[in-house]
């Protein structure tokens, strides 16, 4: 009996083991620098407002054309019918442009956060929102360090809204709207190799303009999006003190410890049975001597 | 071992009766039906119905006062992550009882088992009414796909997994109110097993339940987030859920008392104290850790603001007061207090989860979450829709009330 108890626990620890450890943590642990990812690299000290990216990307993607131009001192965002705004903000160098999307991170927290891995990140860099495997629980908007995923709260049927950087086009070859359109070439689409070079690059050659920075070049552990600025990001409204790790690590370590845990504490608790049973034995003799 | 048969039918050998007659009458409602419970909880569960059809058709945004930068409010904050940590008696018990054979405590472990599972089958159920596309709920069963680097994914599967472990531990009271014995004999057979594996599964999704917050680093109040969530939500589901038992008992012990044997009556006082006793260590153990967490991360400057005094109120009124309250009543004999120190913990617990998941998550949003009124009466529908089912089961299996007497006679 005791035997087949144990075996019976064995199985389930494997069981438990398997269920908590997959292939999936191998995609999130390559470093950063051996992927070749598709990104895109945003030059704020270019982008002049025009909102082209805006309709563009709302034309494309069947959403909400923008109803407000960005306007000093008011912040727009993206929400479920926009995938992206471009803000303007007063800066100690005047006023500058910044455009507000999906980073793209390198080991996004979003698909992390995910249990049916509807959030995915594709191997050519894009994260994707895949609405036949969510469940609609929100996880990927608590957990992502830019508030980017939005939900659909007045619909029976939600969707997850965020930018794709369009990946249906760049799947077959061909570049994101907003970069196709912007008529200032704010917006470049590339590998993200090439364009931290040419970040890099423009940085080098124009000192005055640029602050020495590339924001997602290390952010949040590195983002496919990379922007380019005069100020510092913090400046334009971003956060500048989000962790250089990635998000998934946070919560990796306790994922780590599952497995052991499954190993060790049944075995652990079957040993304490056995021992205290005998105990209970001797004790129920005196209890019942006493009653 | 004293019988008490007193007026239960059911408690009589079924043989010879069909079982489908037997169903049929024990489905209708016992005793009188306009109780004043009936007449406060019913209307309140019809409204939470028609807000769930509302929810349904119109979408969340409908009920819930829920925004894109706050995703998780009442119905995740209050009944999923708070419902599961007064659910957590279920495998402390199942421990104290089933693995260290501490007898004094078996005659609870029914009562509570049974109460830890609806907890888990109604919030579960809750957790359902704030997926936004829940005909894909068994996505991550199925496979479609597994997103196994993802707590909630784990969590998930757990509570699954936990509530057919509590479904076993609790199967032999089932068997006895059918009179199905061969089964019982099966089911009690396995009891050990499910309890070894229902803990387990415990330990990981209470402290997963915790780690779901990890990536929320900067959203949630310093206060209130540390890499140590995971262990701080494990140890204190320990003393949440035995205040629970405390407090759920002796209410049982009211409402239910015509169930209740004498000798079982009599075993109350001291089981109360045994966990009061308990409930002191683990607070201890939770204070002295938090307190590590709060120097680890040199939350000083923080004090002195009003989320400041805030931590101050949970951690020194709802956790050190409850704390000495428990020593006291234990050390005094005094149930009085260790009733009052329960629910003192408890309100702590309360405050603890949401000031993790919806108070101090965002905290510097300029729009607030607050929930809305549908939000808080779906959650009490809920509560009191699982009272109704829990008060229903009592009153038919031998849950509270002694085994039937051909329990004891086969062993
Ligand atoms: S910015 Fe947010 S939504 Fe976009 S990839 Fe990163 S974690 Fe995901
Ligand atoms: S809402 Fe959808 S995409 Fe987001 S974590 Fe949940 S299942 Fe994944």
């Amino acid at each position: 009996m005791s035997l087949n108890r144990r075996d019976f626990l064995k199985t389930l620890g494997i069981v438990g083991v398997s269920l908590t450890v997959g292939d999936s943590f191998a995609s999130t642990n390559k470093s950063n620098d051996d992927v070749e990812f598709y990104g895109i690299l945003y030059d704020s000290t270019r982008c002049v407002g025009c909102q082209t990216c805006e309709i563009e990307c709302a034309k494309a993607n069947g959403l909400t054309e923008p109803e407000d131009a960005p306007q000093a001192g008011v912040i727009r965002n993206t929400d479920e019918k926009h995938r992206t705004v471009v803000n303007s903000y007063n800066t100690s160098k005047g006023e500058v442009f910044i455009k507000k999307q999906c980073m793209h991170c390198n080991e996004p927290a979003c698909a992390a956060a995910c249990l049916t891995q509807a959030m995915y990140k594709t191997k050519e860099g894009a994260v994707i929102w895949r609405g036949d495997k969510c469940m609609g629980c929100r996880y990927c908007m608590v957990s992502c360090p830019f508030d980017i995923p939005k939900f659909e709260y007045h619909s029976a049927n939600p969707k997850i809204e965020k930018c794709t950087m369009c990946f249906d086009k760049i799947k077959t070859g061909g570049i994101p709207v907003c970069a196709e359109n912007c008529p200032a070439e704010a917006i470049k689409f590339g590998s993200r190799r090439e364009l931290l070079a040419e970040a890099r690059k423009r940085i080098v050659e124009n000192p005055d303009v640029y602050i020495d920075e590339i924001y997602g070049e290390h952010t949040a552990g590195g983002t496919g999006f990379l922007y380019l600025s005069s100020v510092s990001m913090n400046e334009l409204g971003f956060n500048t003190n989000l962790q250089k790790e990635s998000y998934p690590k946070l919560s990796k370590g306790f994922l780590y410890s599952v497995p052991s845990v499954f190993v060790l504490l049944p075995p652990l608790l079957l040993g304490i049975y056995e021992a205290t049973k005998r105990n209970i034995l001797n004790k129920n003799i005196e209890n019942n001597e006493n009653e | 071992m004293k019988m008490n048969n007193n007026t239960m039918p059911i408690s009589k050998d079924n043989d010879g009766e069909s079982i489908w007659k037997f169903l049929i009458r024990e489905i209708k409602p016992k005793g009188k039906f306009l109780t004043p419970f009936n007449i406060i909880s019913i209307p309140i569960i019809l409204v939470g119905a028609v807000l769930i059809v509302i929810r349904f058709i119109y979408g969340i945004g409908a009920v819930t006062n829920l925004t894109q930068d706050v995703p998780w409010g009442l119905w995740i904050g209050f009944d999923v992550v708070t419902g599961v940590a007064f659910a957590g008696g279920a495998y402390v018990l199942t421990f104290m009882v089933y693995i260290l054979n501490m007898h004094k405590y078996h005659s609870i472990v029914r009562i509570t088992v049974l109460n830890g599972f609806l907890a888990y089958v109604f919030y579960a159920g809750a957790l359902l009414l704030d997926l936004g596309r829940p005909w894909n709920v068994i996505n991550p069963i199925i496979g479609n796909n597994f997103g196994t680097s993802s707590v909630l994914f784990l969590v998930a599967w757990h509570f699954l997994l936990y509530m057919i472990a509590q479904l076993i531990e609790f199967s032999p009271s089932i068997a006895e109110w059918l009179g199905a014995k061969r089964a019982r004999k099966i089911l009690a057979g396995m009891t050990i097993a499910a309890v070894i594996f229902g803990i387990t599964l415990s330990t990981l999704h209470q402290s997963g339940l915790g780690a779901l917050y990890l990536m929320a680093i900067d959203k949630i109040h310093p206060l209130w987030y540390s890499e140590f969530i995971p262990i701080l939500f494990f140890v204190s589901s320990i003393f949440a859920g035995l205040s629970m038992v405390i407090f759920e008992g002796s209410i049982s012990h009211k409402a239910f008392s015509h169930h209740i044997s004498e000798k079982n009556h009599k075993a109350q006082n001291g089981i109360v104290l045994g966990l009061a006793k308990i409930c002191a260590g683990a607070m201890f153990a939770y204070f002295f850790m938090q307190l590590l967490v709060f120097i680890h991360g040199k939350n000083w400057e923080y004090l002195n603001t009003s989320m400041g005094y805030w931590f101050l109120l949970e951690m020194l009124g709802f956790v050190l007061l409850p704390m000495m309250l428990f020593v006291y009543g234990y050390k005094k004999n005094s149930i009085f207090t260790v009733k009052l120190a329960a629910i003192l913990t408890m309100l702590g617990i309360i405050l603890n989860r949401l000031n993790v998941t919806v108070i101090g998550f965002r905290w510097d949003a300029i729009d607030r979450y607050v929930p809305s009124w549908m939000e808080i009466v779906v959650t009490l529908a809920v509560i009191l829709t699982e009272i109704m089912i829990f008060r229903w089961v009592i009153n038919r299996m031998p849950v509270l009330r002694d085994s039937p007497k051909w329990v004891s006679e086969e062993k």
